[in-house]
């Protein structure tokens, strides 16, 4: 994490756009700032953590988030909330009324779109809440104007009463560039003021609301057509004109820097008679937008001749790469080709870290016949890779308990031996998995669930939880006790294990006894992610070269410290061809969890002479 | 946009190639050029593909360095540096770690790693410095230090002097670890020491 703070005012700093943000929000005077971890959005709230003068937490889920952010702007605080573009559709039930009240301090939501997959489960477009919800949207396009823009929609909050989006996307959030910071100013909380015609919204009460809402959408539209955040750019070559959002704007100046091009910060409301005068000035108008055809589809329908995703993809960025071929055939012009990629370069996707106490988990899963396993989003997910393959649905967070008790209801004939598992996380499962454990109790669902309780949000760097026992700022927290939880949600007690996934025989027994018995187990494992404090190295591990006969178990455990150093055919007695997998183990990264070690049944794996210079890394 | 240096640092999550790359932005922008760096970085912490642009120069717009137009591409992984030499500009030149770093997939033996990288880069026509940055590493102690043995290799191919990218990676340990200074000084040498080497032997071959 960067120490941004306390550089002083005017300085100029090399920030991602997530720390700008953060910077931002810290000058507007915010008061409360929660979020829960989500890529590409996760330092926004971290970095501001580091600031004085402001409460920030890890909310158990985007919806208490942005519900804590909400009840700070009905005191009359500046309150910020952020989330990655999944996190919204979470906290959207919260979003879809907030639009009926309004707020009083400033509130800003910043949603981190992961344009490209990076690290999501799916590739959505944001800036349709503003549309549904008719709020305003605002699309930076580089760390610079993250700042400028989230100071700019504060203000604009608080003068229309209204909550202001903010869209990032992963080439936003992650991108370092230079920003000028300013200075904090404080900002005095207005205080909260009972009036139930606007905060209680019964019916009757949001009823009286919705006319207000529409109204306000022409003030909005009309704040569009006259912002500043919407600039033209008269370029010479009029062959083509863009209007453009977010870092495509970047990538359309980049490529085409002689082209006229309209660039949208504010774009929802769309500015619409902003860009039919521009329209006007150029021969073709081409629409530059990741990823929905969103403004296209309303110039189109304003009756302003566009183009858009008839020519550019509708998936991914819309980079240089992109841009310049799709431009080039449409005015006719040469394609340039780029060159390509070496074919034969294997892929190298993310693994499990070495010593994971996932690793135990998954590979005692892959020993075990007629499973099925829903599985849930973090790192555990990737058990679905090899060598595991032992992981065989991922939706959203928490589904894993739903989607496993449909899987238990659904079964069909083929299905009836099947036992039905589901895999999920600490932090995971205090987001949204219990309620949905609390149904497969109270609907009789046959599921064994194996929550891995690593201390940890793993996949987004180790943040904390109320399972961690520690807050956002490392101070000691109540910490939840995950067998008394689920106690308490009706697993019977004898059903409940806590189990070491260090110690394999226990797990693999533990998990076949359960799986039999029909009716809902709970399998805990307890021990910490290996990125933490809380992890302790042990004495690291080496192969015996002459013990090692190539049974290749160890390599099953999927430890990227184990390496195949040669292969080797052979026929066994019973005429069958097996390929031998001698191995060695990389003892500069092995920290002696001890997995490989009990598979190995001729005992090839010891503790490393670590007296002895450790030889270099080769393959 | 000819005033905009492109370079492409490529490895493995856990190289540190995220921070050497911060390192040199932090070094053109002493300089007084503006500066932009991103990162394909698909959960990176779990030992996947990194690769971290870095464009500099006058004012610089879009953050990403196009197929075929980037002035350095450099390699902490072999492997990697072949799978990214698409991005050099013609002839250009590739500073390139020789150690392999095998990933699980090629272990359970779904995929062959390379035969020859460096073979397979310069048959493209691109120049090869390469070295072996991790044994240069192990041999100052730490595996580490891997990340300043390339910037080290960096040195002497920028558009600007070596002493001042020295200065921004002694400055950043000054502030964090003093006593790794005095090594990472030696690191940094090392490196450009190694570059100057494969350069000789780069020539020789020519």
């Amino acid at each position: 994490m960067a120490a941004v703070m306390p550089a002083p005012s005017h300085s100029r700093l090399l920030l991602s756009g997530n720390e700008a943000v953060a910077r931002a929000v810290w000058e507007s005077g915010c008061k409360v700032a929660a979020a829960y971890p989500g890529t590409p959005s996760t330092e926004m709230l971290e970095v501001l953590s580091t600031y004085p003068d402001l409460y920030t937490e890890w909310s158990v889920n985007e919806k208490v988030s942005l519900e804590v952010a909400i009840g700070a702007a009905f005191a009359g605080s500046r309150s910020f909330c952020c989330m990655k573009h999944v996190g919204m559709n979470v906290a959207s039930d919260a979003l879809m009324t907030l639009t009926l009240t309004g707020v009083v301090g400033g509130l800003v939501i910043a949603i981190a779109d992961d344009v490209g997959l990076s690290s999501s489960q799916n590739e959505q477009d944001s800036r349709y809440w503003g549309r549904f919800a008719h709020i305003p949207v605002f699309e930076p396009s580089d760390s610079q104007e993250a700042y400028a823009m989230t100071k700019a929609a504060y203000d604009f909050s608080e003068k229309f009463q209204v909550p202001v989006i903010l869209r990032m996307t992963t080439r936003i959030n992650h991108v370092k560039a230079l920003v000028t910071v300013g200075e904090r100013a404080a900002h005095a909380s207005a205080g909260f003021k009972k009036e139930p015609a606007r905060w209680v919204m019964t019916p009757a009460g949001a009823g009286k609301r919705i006319p207000m809402m529409f109204e306000r959408d022409k003030t909005l539209r009309a704040e569009a057509e006259i912002s500043p955040l919407n600039l033209i750019d008269n370029g010479k070559d009029k062959r083509v004109g863009f209007v453009a959002s977010g870092p495509a704007w970047m990538h359309v100046r980049e490529s085409f820097p002689d082209a006229p091009v309209l660039k949208l910060g504010f774009s929802c409301p769309v500015p619409l008679e902003k860009i039919r005068a521009f329209a006007a000035t150029v021969e073709k108008l081409v629409v530059v937008e990741e990823v929905e055809p969103l403004v296209e589809n309303e110039l189109k329908a304003a009756g302003i001749v566009c183009l858009g995703k008839e020519i550019l993809p509708r998936q991914g960025e819309l980079a240089p790469n992109v841009l310049k071929p799709a431009i080039a055939k449409l005015l006719g012009e040469p394609v340039p080709e780029l060159p390509t990629a070496p074919a034969q370069v294997f892929p190298r996707p993310p693994t499990m870290c070495v010593a994971c106490p996932h690793l135990g988990v998954y590979y005692t899963l892959a020993q075990i016949k007629n499973l099925t396993i829903s599985g849930d989003i973090g790192c555990y997910t990737l058990g679905a890779g090899h060598p595991w393959n032992a992981l065989d649905t991922t939706i959203s967070m928490g589904a894993s308990m739903g989607i496993a008790l449909g899987l238990d209801k659904g079964r069909g004939e083929s299905d009836q031996d099947k036992r039905i598992l589901a895999v999920i996380g600490d932090s995971t499962f205090l987001h949204m998995g219990m309620q949905g454990l609390l149904d497969i109790v109270y609907n009789g669902g046959n599921v064994t669930v194996l929550l891995l309780d690593n201390r940890a949000v793993g996949m987004t760097g180790g943040q904390s939880n109320p399972g961690t026992g520690r807050d956002i700022h490392g101070q000691e927290a109540p910490r939840v006790d995950f067998a008394k939880l689920v106690e308490s949600l009706g697993v019977k007690k004898e059903r409940i294990h806590v189990v070491d996934p260090y110690v394999l025989p226990k797990l693999f027994k533990t998990i076949r006894d359960e799986i039999k018995i029909p009716e809902v187990s709970v399998i805990i494992t307890d021990q910490p992610c290996v990125l933490v404090d809380d992890y302790k190295k042990q004495k690291p591990y080496t192969v015996i070269d002459e013990k090692c006969t190539g049974c290749g178990n160890c390599v099953d455990v999927g430890c990227p410290a184990i390496h195949v150093t040669r292969r080797e055919k052979v026929v066994k007695p019973s005429g069958k061809e097996v390929e031998l997998q001698f191995v060695r183990i990389e003892t500069s990264a092995c920290t002696g969890c001890n997995l490989c070690v009990q598979p190995c049944a001729p005992e090839a794996i010891v503790h490393a002479d670590l007296t002895q210079p450790m030889r270099l890394v080769r393959h | 946009m000819n005033d905009v240096t492109n370079i492409l640092v490529v490895g493995i999550g856990g190289q540190g190639v995220m921070t050497a790359t911060e390192i040199l932005a932090e070094a053109a922008i002493a300089l007084g050029h503006d500066a932009k760096k991103t990162e394909v970085a698909g959960m990176a912490q779990r030992g996947g593909v990194v690769s971290s642009h870095l464009r500099f120069g006058k004012k610089v717009l879009s953050p990403q360095i196009m197929a075929g137009t980037a002035d350095l591409l450099v390699g902490f992984e072999a492997a990697e540096a072949m799978r990214w030499c698409h991005y050099l500009k013609p002839g250009g030149l590739v500073l390139m770690n020789t150690a392999r770093l095998v990933p699980p997939v090629v272990d359970l033996g779904l995929y062959d790693y390379p035969d020859d990288p460096l073979a397979a880069i310069k048959s493209r026509g691109y120049q090869v410095h390469a070295f072996d940055a991790m044994a240069i590493a192990l041999e100052l102690g730490d595996v580490r230090l891997g990340n300043t043995v390339m910037l080290g290799a960096m040195a002497d191919h920028l558009p600007f002097p070596a002493e001042v990218l020295l200065e921004s990676i002694l400055k950043r340990f000054s502030a964090r670890k003093p006593h790794m200074v005095e090594i990472n000084r030696q690191a940094f040498e090392a490196g450009r020491a190694a570059d100057a080497q494969a350069s000789h032997g780069e020539a020789a071959t020519h």
